[in-house]
């Protein structure tokens, strides 16, 4: 390969192995937007707490494990709190509303993660060796491959659980058709609670990987910025297109910075992936794998 | 309430606040007594950002409230209205203050005429998020366009000095008079758009989007109307951010934080009512001041600024999901059943 | 399927709802109206009715709603769509207002022919309807939403009205006047400055056709404005609805599953069934056409009871 195409390929990869990271912060989204019809913008401030508590209990001499387990245990009574004390109280009214309700609720939760850890940024080591990879002349961070089975495996096995176990059919059920489903008599408030757990520990599995990537700290929040072009691109009803969106979206933004950003200035990267959503939106209006229904009259 | 309705044939014209009595009041307080008794901390630092914050709810609530538009991108048109303002000053010699406020008011206009362009195709979530693209779009260029901020080397700038016709309003009396002046024009004139046939569309694409359509409403452009509506109002409230409060003009002072404070301030004040966005101005300013003194008083020294910003966050965010949950109609609603209740009881016609 | 969801589903909890962005088939609708509208219009108008419904077909991915129809309103004549649950009926009145978008066949509305009715100009081709499970304004007071009926009349601009420029408001002042004689006609007067959201339904219903008669449209299309309206009610709707065509002279297509209502009110009667039309005539000829009895023994018993 010449120096040119090894260099492109490289931006390539590095950009789809980063959307990898997107996907998995959009996929929490997903979970939420499809059972509850509700875009829940407390998604990054959970992604914060999740990070920061880990951090803090192996700061504080917890084993990984154990700190694992304890933020996994904490991630699911935030996001069963949330529904109980936001969510079903508001559920019949519409869903601006409720998405202005999580606006509060990212305040709650960011305020109190750094009210409860200190607002000074931590260090997080994983133990994944971050020497770069060669495959052909072409090098790819190994942190990043490792990020990306991790998130791949979280999506198998939400997957898995979504096929086979009965909550995951019922959620199935309540994605497709919420009336049909209240009519069968599914519990839509334990499906609610299990989905919301469900997205709390998606946000501590993005904690953990972008907080090793940034530093635990306040703006590990902000990636709730990366997801929302992924997820307006994707749909915000399809884990499949939350993905595909991710990989769309991050190789895109590389490909941009690196050879329109010394065209145009650097730093597009804030707005360059909301725009080139927007434009594809001007085309597919429901995203690319979203379902194709329009807003109730 | 158990008045009778033959005898008022819009209740809502009796209401205290809003009645002319209370508006004559609020206006004689604000333009004679004010100047004369406060001091110039009450002034610049609370009356000014107050006045500001208030006319940049004003204007979201417009496209919010009204039209039923949610928008996450307001700081990004206080910033285009107060770099419009500052470079016309600068390359302009001689313009009066007052165009320069309008040339920022319409700058921002067409940008939120631009930034409105996919509510034509777009609504609910993926609205919202569509704004936060004009937010990002603008930060970006404000800090990398060095041109726009006159080549300086920090992003920082001084902005020009209030004179008109030879008067300074440089010191905080002015600054207030400057605000105040500004605020109740386009309030007044904000009441007069909400009262209109036009008010009336806007509302009307708000609860029944199809409807509107069917009557003869042009909903494009009434939707695109209200995004330039919109952004003119919190355009000139970015001029008067940047030139009556801060006195500098730089970007981080239109932060995605501005755009949510903006977007709390509406909806704790109310949604869809002009006071709200005073009521809930008032209220975001003065309650980091009200914890501030609290946490001292209760924790002592324990209460850095640190704690406090944390203790605020919380605060504010509980406090979006309570008024949500409890009072959609947010404070101006609590405002008005409290007036019912002190001045209304007596008089009461049983039911 | 984009345009399965029906328009106005206000029982589905809002939470459920998903909140999406426009259907995509803005733009290419606009096309084909574009391409059926040219040639068609230019032909000479069939005949003299105010509506001519031809061939139309509409389905939902692979559920026909309605399949070739053929409707022809006069003007100044009462004319009920009847039909049992699921016949199509309000499909039909949705096609001819352009909120669904037909497959085939061709709506003509005065001398203006469409392959899909621009719904956005409805109002200035003198069509206003009301919807069955009202669309009412409901944060606007009974009086605004029975003045947003003269949306498509508003001549002046924002500005001229904000400025208060003297023909914005001799406007304004018509338009209320207007808005006062259908409120007073439609003993509606009392509440002008109810929000209309806080109203009974009964009262809701009246609100709605007040926004419709403003207008004072030459065609209005009434989708079952007497749903839950007790017998009372009903004679008063009844009232109303005659009154309309006799002081606006609007050519009426109504929606109603009362039998007795549309044998009163109607000067003729559409029957559809399954997505077509089983027959069609006087409300005597409809009453008496054995596939008409068929329709309604062998599938909606209680459709039929109040005949």
């Amino acid at each position: 390969m010449s120096p040119d195409v090894s260099f492109f390929v490289e931006v390539v990869v590095g950009g789809l192995l980063s959307g990898v990271m997107y996907a998995l912060v959009a996929i929490g989204f997903v979970l939420i937007y499809k059972t509850s019809g509700v875009l829940n913008f407390a998604q990054g401030a959970m992604v914060l707490f999740a990070a920061l508590t880990f951090v803090s209990l192996v700061e504080r001499g917890l084993p990984v494990p154990a700190a694992f387990a304890a933020t996994l245990a904490v991630m699911a009574l935030v996001g069963l709190a949330v529904e109980r004390a936001v969510l079903r109280p508001l559920v019949n009214q519409p869903p601006i509303t409720l998405f202005m309700a999580t606006l509060g609720v990212a305040y709650v939760i960011e305020g109190a993660a750094q009210l409860a850890w200190g607002t000074q940024v931590h260090a997080l080591d994983l133990g994944i060796d971050d020497t770069p990879l060669e495959f052909g002349g072409v090098l790819v961070s190994r942190f990043d491959l490792v990020a990306a089975a991790i998130a791949g495996v979280l999506v198998a096995v939400l997957t898995l659980f979504f096929h086979t176990t009965r909550t995951g059919l019922a959620f199935r059920a309540v994605a497709d058709d919420p009336l049909a489903a209240l009519g069968i008599g599914l519990r839509l408030p334990r499906i609610w609670s299990a989905v919301w757990i469900a997205s709390g520990v998606v946000a501590l599995v993005a904690g953990l990987l972008w907080g090793a990537r940034l530093g635990v700290q306040f703006s590990l929040s902000l990636v709730v910025l990366k997801a929302l072009p992924v997820l307006v691109l994707g749909g915000f009803d399809s884990i499949a297109g939350a993905i595909v969106a991710g990989l769309i979206v991050g190789a895109a933004e590389k490909l941009a910075e690196v050879y329109l950003g010394p065209v145009i200035g650097g730093g597009i990267e804030g707005w360059f992936a909301y725009v080139a959503a927007l434009a594809l939106l001007l085309v597919r209006p429901a995203g690319l794998f979203g379902r194709r229904s329009v807003e109730r009259a | 309430m158990n008045t009778p309705m033959t005898a008022l044939p819009h209740p809502a014209r009796f209401r205290r606040l809003s009645g002319p009595a209370g508006i004559g009041l609020l206006l004689a307080l604000a333009y004679g007594l004010v100047p004369l008794v406060a001091g110039d901390y009450l002034l610049e630092a609370i009356l000014t950002p107050f006045l500001a914050l208030a006319l940049a709810g004003l204007g979201l609530n417009l496209l919010v409230g009204y039209a039923g538009l949610l928008s996450l991108g307001s700081a990004a048109f206080m910033a285009v209205g107060a770099y419009a303002a500052f470079n016309l000053s600068l390359r302009v010699p001689g313009l009066p203050l007052p165009a320069a406020f309008l040339g920022g008011g319409l700058a921002a206009a067409a940008a939120g005429l631009v930034a409105g362009l996919p509510a034509l195709r777009l609504r609910g979530f993926y609205l919202a998020v569509s704004t936060l693209a004009a937010q990002f779009f603008v930060a970006w260029a404000l800090n990398r366009i060095g041109w726009l901020s006159n080549d300086s080397p920090s992003g920082v700038i001084g902005a020009p000095r209030l004179v008109l016709a030879g008067w300074s309003f440089e010191d905080a009396r002015g600054r207030y008079a400057v605000s105040l002046v500004v605020v109740s024009l386009l309030t007044f004139a904000a009441w007069r758009l909400v009262r209109s046939p036009t008010g009336r569309d806007l509302v009307a694409i708000r609860d029944q989007e199809t409807a509107a359509r069917i009557v003869g409403v042009r909903v494009a452009r009434t939707k695109l109307l209200a995004f330039a509506l919109s952004s003119f109002v919190v355009g000139v409230a970015g001029v008067l951010w940047a030139f009556a409060y801060l006195r500098t003009v730089e970007p981080a002072g239109f932060n995605l934080d501005r755009s949510f404070q903006i977007l709390f301030i509406v909806i704790i004040g109310g949604l869809g009512t002009l006071r709200g966005a005073f009521l809930g101005a008032g209220f975001i300013v003065v309650l980091p001041l009200v914890l501030s003194r609290l946490g001292a008083a209760l924790l002592g020294d324990g209460f850095d600024s640190g704690t406090l910003e944390m203790v605020q966050r919380i605060v504010l965010g509980a406090l979006i999901v309570a008024v949500l949950i409890r009072e959609p109609a947010g404070l101006s609603a609590l405002l008005d059943r409290l007036f019912t209740r002190l001045f209304d009881r007596p008089r009461r016609v049983p039911a | 399927m984009v345009s399965s969801a029906p328009p106005h589903s206000s029982w589905l909890p809002s939470a459920l709802r998903r909140v999406a962005p426009l259907p995509g088939r803005a733009a290419p609708r606009r096309r084909a109206r574009a391409l059926a509208a040219a040639p068609a219009r230019s032909a000479p108008p069939a005949g003299s009715a105010i509506l001519a419904v031809e061939g139309l077909t509409l389905t939902f991915g692979g559920t026909t709603a309605f399949e070739a129809i053929d409707l022809a309103v006069e003007p100044g004549e009462i004319h009920a769509v009847i039909g049992p649950n699921g016949a199509g009926k309000s499909s039909l009145i949705n096609a001819i207002s352009g909120l669904y978008v037909p497959q085939s066949g061709r709506v003509r509305i005065g001398e203006a022919t469409f392959s899909t009715v621009p719904a956005g100009r409805l109002a200035a081709l003198g069509v206003a309807r009301t919807f069955q499970n009202l669309a009412l304004f409901k944060g606007l007071s009974v009086l605004d939403n029975v003045l947003s009926g003269l949306a498509g009349a508003q001549r002046a601009g924002f500005a001229a009205q904000a400025l208060g420029l003297p023909h914005a408001r001799r406007e304004a002042q018509a338009h209320r006047a207007r808005a006062a004689e259908v409120m007073a006609d439609l003993d509606l007067a009392a509440m002008a400055g109810r929000p209309a959201g806080t109203l009974p339904f009964g009262v809701q219903e009246r609100v709605e056709l007040a926004r419709a008669l403003v207008a004072r449209p030459r065609l209005l299309l009434l989708d079952e404005p007497m749903a839950g309206m007790t017998a009372t009610e009903k004679a008063q709707m009844s009232r109303f609805i005659r009154e309309a065509r006799e002081r606006l002279g609007s050519a009426i297509v109504l929606i109603e599953h009362d039998i007795g209502v549309v044998m009163r009110l109607s000067d003729r009667v559409t029957v559809l069934d399954h997505g077509r039309r089983i027959a069609h005539g006087t409300p005597a000829q409809v009453q008496a056409d054995p596939a008409v009895i068929a329709a309604y023994l062998g599938g909606d018993e209680h459709a039929g009871e109040a005949a």
